[in-house]
Order: structure tokens, then sequence, then C-alpha cells
């Protein structure tokens, strides 16, 4: 059976008000057992639409999935660089660029452009990621062909305007300026540049430093685009109400001139593990809460751990029920969530556990954060296995309910170059996962005793506990320390 | 390939008529004991949200046990008569699904999005709690998640930067006994002293069919799920009267400014006034005025401060729709070098404008249009919150039926500029809101003062 029905959206055009109202008849004395939770029937099957390819006549590859529920097309035109492709000295530089493809493209200005979208109702978004870079399109079907138009002029055509760079570079130092107020962001930063260092590109922040955002130029901009932005380095994602030769036939006519050209490809520094243990502490007087971030290196994408790592991490800190939220959470009060997880990059990408903890129990919510990471390596009871399972298997459908986030799934099938079965075989992956394959995984990449542990709170009064605690060398930092003096535009 | 012709003919039709018409097909009925249940269909993917809405907010809360509604809402995880402490969420975790619940000012909602086959788990949990919530509550559950709700708010607010400037903010907008007065999150003090008494109290009073509706939309058969709904339902008992809570008029009629120093690097401002309440009359239109003011580039006050003056960060603005009084608000962070008495003299200068002419037919229709569109992604999701069902349980909620998705639509569709303006004179008064500066500390230079008002 196909899941997908057309029906559904048939019926939402054109059933006029199908409204009813029943009074029910029955027993309110009736006697249910409630004894033990009602036996369910057997799950669902996910049945998705095929997944449909194409190319464009200079080669550009289309990916597409129809679905008819309700008359909108989403287009993500995903470009195979990314912040890893920043050059050397000009961290910052993906993230900048793709933020002034909106800024001016074709013949309109960025005022005109912003005005055209928003007319239409449509959504126009560009954002760069580690290892790729979109533009997307989300757009009521009966404005596609004019919403087209303009993500062509800003796939294809950005002016990259002097103006407008020197606009975002001041929005962009002040939100440098603005991390200063955030725990949370602090935290991110410094486990990052902790595990990686600040010249790997997962160990640095996105926009760069306040001396890179200073000095990038309309040139920069220029050359970033003009080294990716390559119809043999993309691909287009298309999910939503149109049919296969329509829809060709349209990206043919805005696409199908994108010249090629070389691609030059990146390779990452190797990374070493953390190796020991160590408190990095920043200070925040005064604050009311202390954020425990506790990282090491993880694990690939493309990885034969991958299904034994989401099942373990679920156990972990991945759900309500998982272990680091009902002991820190539900047990003990510390905190509204804890929790954990893998970042799944082209490279290893790192493994968080993390939460936000009353400073007073900074050093037992700690304590508590160990024991789970330790517990983890032991066997979990066939129950717990289960649970976990079922919580990603039985859930997976809901990643294909919109057109966004079906686009989204089937971008990475492009980026990791998955199987096209892949969706369709993923339940059963994640169900095939043992109890010794979770305990290994544990074992082999949730090493306690080989973490970074950042903590951002009130130095003064959580020091000596930590101390006593004796996890590990402290080492000190201000949150300038971490981000920079926060400047003055005006200087 | 028959059929996919006939398809294709099919589906073109409704693009060639100029508007669409949008609806979420329902049934409902009322079981005896007083709950409306609402059903929808709708097998895009093999998934069922099942939605419940108690019809209780922090606006029932009395001063002295205000963030009582939102501490309750977390008792109501910690299990019930049939399930043990925990069991809740393994159980539904293991059958696939996830839950959720949150508080505002008038209204608590619950739900649990599973697969289409545990429907029968999400009623049988969502009816526990109903039914038998008392007989697992202890002085003990409480203490913890008084504990946890005290993080919720240091996390959420007195860890924020600016955390605490909404609080502030309807502090001064609503007067001391009117119930918007107080956050739904509570005071530390009143969290304290919130007892297991209370909850025995507040539980009987309005968790009790008739003070709810229960929602089912996604994956369903209509009449099995109506059999499901009965079973689990059915016997639970009618309550009593729910007590209403007073919400007399409201109107602020004086300029009330406030200064709140923070950890924060840049001083940010809040202007805020009372507006329409949610579904009334106006309340669209100062949707509406939200999106001419900040609704992207070419909104009036984003282009003139942040795009071209640059002397702000960042401005938006929105309605805050509530059941019986509603908040316009705007808020805009200066950049460094600038203060927020400059911000507000040129939110002054594009507010006069608008009341001398009103916005142009072009602006309107590009709001609507952004409103349109954004119809059509509400009909994508099922589930959580402000998916498909919630928004049915929010239209019977706040306005009686659940049908009221086009009606909804609809009162988008015929704004006009002149009634925009005309709800904008009527309601954003000089002399009627509150003029809130959240500045670094040490640095109420950067404020608006009252001095520099006065002159």
């Amino acid at each position: 059976m196909n899941t997908f029905k057309t029906y559904r959206k048939i019926t939402i055009l054109f059933l006029t008000i199908f409204f009813l109202i029943l009074f029910v008849n029955i027993s309110p004395g009736q006697k249910v057992d409630r004894n033990e939770p009602p036996q369910l029937g057997p799950p669902p099957t996910l049945n998705l639409p095929p997944i449909q390819k194409f190319q464009l006549s200079n080669g550009l590859p289309v990916i597409f999935m129809e679905k008819h529920q309700v008359p909108l097309v989403q287009i993500n035109v995903m470009v195979k660089a990314g912040r890893v492709n920043d050059p050397v000295e000009k961290t910052g530089l993906a993230s900048l660029t793709l933020d002034m493809m909106d800024e001016g493209a074709g013949k309109r200005d960025a005022l005109a452009l912003a005005d055209a979208i928003d007319y239409l109702g449509a959504r126009i978004s560009t954002s760069a990621g580690y290892h790729s870079s979109r533009i997307s399109l989300h757009t009521p079907l009966n404005k596609l062909d004019s919403a087209l138009v303009l993500l062509k002029d800003i796939v294809l055509e950005p002016t990259f305007p002097e103006a407008e760079l020197g606009r975002l570079r001041k929005e962009r130092l002040t939100t440098l300026m603005q991390w200063h107020d955030q725990p949370n962001t602090i935290a991110s930063i410094l486990t990052s540049r902790a595990l990686y260092g600040e010249n790997h590109p997962y160990g640095s922040t996105s926009i760069g430093s306040e001396k890179n955002i200073r000095s990038f130029t309309v040139e920069d901009l220029k050359n970033f685009y003009q080294t990716n932005f390559l119809p043999n380095n993309s691909a287009i994602i298309v999910v939503g109400d149109v049919n296969p030769l329509e829809i060709m036939q349209k990206l043919e006519n805005a696409f199908g001139q994108w010249q090629a050209g070389k691609v030059i490809p990146v390779e990452l520094p190797k990374v070493e593990q953390v190796k020991s243990r160590k408190i990095l502490l920043v200070d925040k007087p005064g604050a009311a809460q202390s954020v425990i971030s506790i990282g090491r290196i993880g694990l690939p994408r493309e990885t034969k751990d991958y299904y034994a790592a989401l099942v373990m991490n679920t156990i972990l800190g991945g759900s309500f029920a998982s272990r680091l939220n009902q002991n820190l959470r539900e047990t003990h009060g510390y905190t509204y969530g804890a929790g954990s997880y893998f970042m799944f990059l082209t490279d290893p990408g790192p493994f968080i556990a993390r939460s936000s903890v009353q400073t007073e129990v900074t050093d037992k919510a700690l304590q508590e954060f160990m024991k789970e990471l330790d517990d983890i390596r032991s066997p979990v009871t066939e129950e717990v296995l289960i649970r976990a399972k079922n919580y990603i298997a039985l859930r997976y459908p809901r990643n294909f309910e919109t057109v966004d986030e079906i686009a989204d799934q089937l971008e990475d099938l492009i980026m990791y170059q998955l199987p096209d079965d892949y969706f369709n075989k993923y339940i059963g992956n994640i169900l095939a996962v043992s109890g010794k394959q979770v305990q290994q995984t544990a074992d082999k990449y949730i090493v306690p005793a080989q973490v970074d542990i950042i903590i951002v709170g009130d130095r003064e009064k959580i020091e000596p506990s930590l101390r006593n605690m004796n996890l590990g060398p402290i080492d000190f930092y201000t949150v300038e320390d971490v981000l920079g003096e926060a400047l003055n535009l005006n200087e | 390939m028959k059929k996919l012709v006939l398809f294709i003919l099919i589906y073109f039709l409704p693009v060639l008529a100029e508007q669409i018409t949008l609806e979420i097909p329902f049934t409902q009925f009322t079981l005896p004991n007083g709950l409306t249940v609402i059903l929808h269909e709708d097998h895009s993917i093999p998934t069922v949200s099942v939605n419940i809405w108690y019809h209780v907010g922090s606006g029932n809360e009395k001063p002295g046990r205000t963030g009582f509604a939102h501490l309750f809402e977390h008792l109501m995880f910690e299990g019930s008569g049939h399930v043990p402490e925990g069991k809740f969420d393994e159980w539904l975790e293991s059958a696939g699904g996830d839950n959720n619940g949150s508080t505002n000012t008038d209204r608590t909602n619950y739900w649990e999005n599973v697969p289409s086959n545990a429907v029968p788990l999400a009623l049988f949990l969502e009816s526990d709690r109903m039914g038998y919530l008392l007989n697992a509550m202890t002085p003990e559950k409480v203490d913890g998640q008084r504990d946890v709700v005290k993080n919720e708010r240091r996390q959420r607010y007195e860890n924020q930067p600016y955390g605490m400037a909404f609080v502030r903010l309807f502090e001064n907008l609503y007067p001391p006994d009117y119930p918007y007065h107080w956050p739904t999150i509570g005071s530390m003090e009143d969290l304290t002293a919130a007892s297991y008494q209370d909850v025995v109290e507040f539980f009987k009073t309005y968790y009790i069919p008739n003070n709810a509706s229960l929602v089912i939309a996604g994956d369903i058969d209509p009449d099995k799920t109506q059999e499901l709904v009965q079973k689990w339902f059915g016997a639970i008992p009618e309550g009593g009267t729910v007590p209403i809570p007073d919400f007399p008029p409201v109107s602020l009629d004086e300029q009330k400014i406030v200064v709140l120093e923070d950890k924060v690097q840049l001083p940010r401002l809040y202007l805020a006034w009372i507006t329409p309440p949610f579904y009334s009359v106006g309340d669209a239109e100062f949707d509406a005025l939200s999106n001419i003011l900040t609704g992207g580039k070419n909104s009036r006050l984003y282009k003139r401060l942040v795009y071209d003056m640059q002397i702000a960060q960042d401005i938006s603005t929105f309605q805050y729709s509530m059941k019986h009084s509603s908040s316009f608000i705007i808020v805009a962070t200066a950049r460094t070098g600038h203060t927020l008495a400059e911000i507000e003299k040129i939110i002054q200068e594009e507010l006069s404008r608008l009341r001398e002419a009103p916005p142009t037919e072009y602006e309107v229709q590009r709001a609507i249009n952004q409103f349109e569109a954004g119809f059509l992604d509400q009909l994508e999701t099922v589930g959580g919150f402000g998916g498909k069902a919630d928004k049915l349980n929010s239209y019977y909620f706040y306005t009686g039926t659940p049908d009221y998705f086009n009606k909804d639509l609809n009162r988008y569709r015929q704004l006009n500029p002149e009634k925009i303006q005309e709800m904008m004179i009527k309601y954003l008064k000089d002399d009627g809101r509150v003029i809130l500066s959240v500045v670094p500390e040490g640095k109420t230079d950067l404020a608006v003062s009252k001095e520099k008002e006065d002159k």
C-alpha cells in the first residue's frame, strides 16, 4: 500500500466542510482492564514514493520525490562545498558568501529581491554547512514559476554588492559581541575548539574571528563562489506537488546553462583523539546555572557502527527516558534536561553530553554524568535495548512528513552516497542492532577517562568542589579568553 | 497510465482557481461525561497525534500560587493509578512515540505522536492520568518536579540574557490582580509554597473530562478510534462546574517607563500595548501590522533601523494573542554606540507616519500572500505543538468550534489598509504603553528615561 495517497489533497481541496456532531451513548460504568498497558498490533510500515533521478543537459543531477497532499514545492540546490572549503586564514568565508547570495542577484538589488520573494509568499534561504551549502526554495505551487526565476538568479547570478557586505560585517561583529552573554554558545565554542583545535573546520566557529570578519572583501566572496559553485559539484533536490516531466523542463530552463568547472577536493587535517581527562572552566560570575559539556571525538557518518551508535546514544542520552535525563532531571532534579548526541559528519564529528545544572550542584551533577558515561559501557538489558531501537525505528516515518523534511533526507543520500533503498532498509537496520554491538560501540567511543569537560559557570562557587572531585587538571578561562574582547564597533 | 492522466487533470484544477478553499475535515462528538472529542484523518504517513487540552492555565491562578498550572503539567508525566513512575515515557518510547506538554495563560496542552498501531497505548496513558492521577501522587513527586521547574526557570529566565524582560513587561502591562500580570513559570517563592494539597485540589477542579478537549488526528480509522475513546475515557466521571477566572475589562491608561539592568552586552528596547483578544476584531490586523513593521527587509521598521541606519542589530514585533486580552510588542536591540532613546525615536516616527496615512495596498497584499502560504504549511504537519491536531484544539478552545481553518484564513484575506490603521490608532497609544529598557549593568544612560521622554 502506498501511504502517500493522493486523495488526501483532493479531499482538502474539494470537499466542503465535513462536519458532524455525534452524541454517543455508552454506559458510564463500563470497566476496562487497566492492569496492563494495551497490547498493540504490528507497527505500520513506511512506504515511500519512489526516488526519481534525472540529469540536466549539463550533467547536474536532480533527485525528486513526489508529494501531492498539499500544493507546495521544495527545491534545494545543494553544493558540495562548505565551511571545510574556507581558504587558509579565511575561516568564515563560506558562511558569509552564502549569507550574501540573496543580498542582490540578477537585475535585483537586496531590497528588490527580498520584496519579490516576500510578495510571492515564498521562502528562499541560504546556508553553509561543514561540507555542503544549500540554497533552498519553499513555495506554494501556484507561485513556482516566478519563485524559480528568483532561485535561479540567486544561485547563478549573485552580485555581492559592497554596501551589503559592509552591513553584514557589522551584523556579524555584533553577533560575536552578543555571544559573550550566552553561556551555551560559549560552552559549544570551547568544546569544539578543545577537541579539534582552532585551525580545523570542526573546531572553529561558522562566522570566523573578528579579524577575519573585518578582512573579507567582495573579491573573497566572488572567489569562493566561482571556485565552488559548479554544477558538477552540486545537486538539486525537489519534493512536492509536481510531476516529473513538468519539473524537469522547468529546472532545465533555469539551470541547464550552468557551466561546469574543475572541482578541487579538500582534505581535512588529521585530529588526535582526547588522551586524558581535563576540565576547562569558564568563569561566568553570578550565573544561576553551570553549563556542562563533555566531549570527545566521535565517528564519521559513513561508519559501520552508525546504527549501533544511534541505539547506544538513545539509551545514554538521546530521549526523555534516557539514562542521563532520568538521572539528572527526574531522580535528582539538578536540571531541566540532560542529554547526549553524536554529530555525524564526513570526518569524525564530536560526541557531546551536556546539561545546564543548578550552580550549587555542579559537582554532584558532574559526578552523575561520569557515572552514566561509565555505566553505558556495561551490558544493557533486553528491555532497554528494544525500547531504544523502537524509539528510533518506529519514529522514522515522521522524518518524511513535510516537503522540507523529505528534502533534508534526500540530501543525505547524495552527501553520503547512500543507496536508493537506504530509507526502506533503515528501520530493519536499526532493529537488527544487538546488545553486544551496543556495548562494543560504547566501549569504543565513550571513554570517560578521556574526555574534555567544559564548564561555564560561577568559578568562585564551583571551583572548590570541582577540585575535590579530582577528575583531572583544571584550566581556567575567562569569557574573553574564549571569545576575545567584546568589541566596540566605533573604534 | 490512465490513472496518471486523470490524476493530473484533477490536481491542476484548483491551481487555476484564484482562491483555494482549505479545510481540515473532522468529526466531533461529546462523551456523556462531557469530554469533547475531535477526529481528523490524514494518511500521509503512518502516524497519529493524540492531543488533549485542559482548559486551565496560569490565568486561573491566584497571586501567591503563581506557576502552579505549569508545575502541575510536569506532574502529569510522573505516573498515574495504573502507570508506575517513569513508565509513561518508557512505554511510549518502546512503541515509537514522543510526547510533550505546555502551559500558557489560558490552557495546558499535551500530545503524544505515535505510530498508528499505538493509538490504544496513547489513549490508555492519557485517560489514566485524567482518571487516576491522584492514586499515584505523592509529596515526594511534587518536591521532585518543583526542583525541575525551578531549574527550568533558571535556564529559561534567570540564566538567559534578557530572560526576565517579558516577566517585567507583563507585570507592568497588566494590574496586579489581573491574571496575565504574572508569568506562567511563576515566582520562586510561589513554587516553594506549592503544596501536595494544592495538587489534589487543582486536579479535582480542573482536570476533569468536562474541562478538556481531545483531538486524535492522522492515520486513523474514525469508527475504531471512536470506540477506543469510549473504552478508555467513557468511565471517567464528569466533574463539577469549573470556576471561571475573573478577567475584568482591562486597559492601560498611562505610559510606564521601566529600566532593568542585566548581564548583557547590548541594550534592548521593549514596547508593549494591550490589544484585542485572540480571534476577535483587530487581532488579525495586529498580525498584519507586525508584518508591515518588521516582516522582511522592506518592512518599515526593519528597513529604517537595521537596513538603512544600521543602528539596531535586530527588530521584531508580534501580536501575542491570548483568550481575554492580547498584547502587541516591539523588541529591538541597539548596536554598540547607540542608545535605546535613538531607537525609540525612529519607532515613534514610523508609528506616527502610519497614524497619518494607512499602509499601502501593496504592503498589505504582500502580508496576505505570506499568511496564505503559511496556512498551506500548516496543512503538512499533523502532530506536536502547532500541528493540525493542536490547531483543531486551539480553534475549538478559542472560538468554540474546530471548524475554523478557512474562517481563520479569511480573517487574513479580508485585511485592508484602513482597518489596520484604525486598529493601530485605537490601541497603540503613547499614553497607554510600557517602555522597558534592558541595559548592561551600570549603563542606565542607554535606557529610555522619563526625563528624556518628558522633553
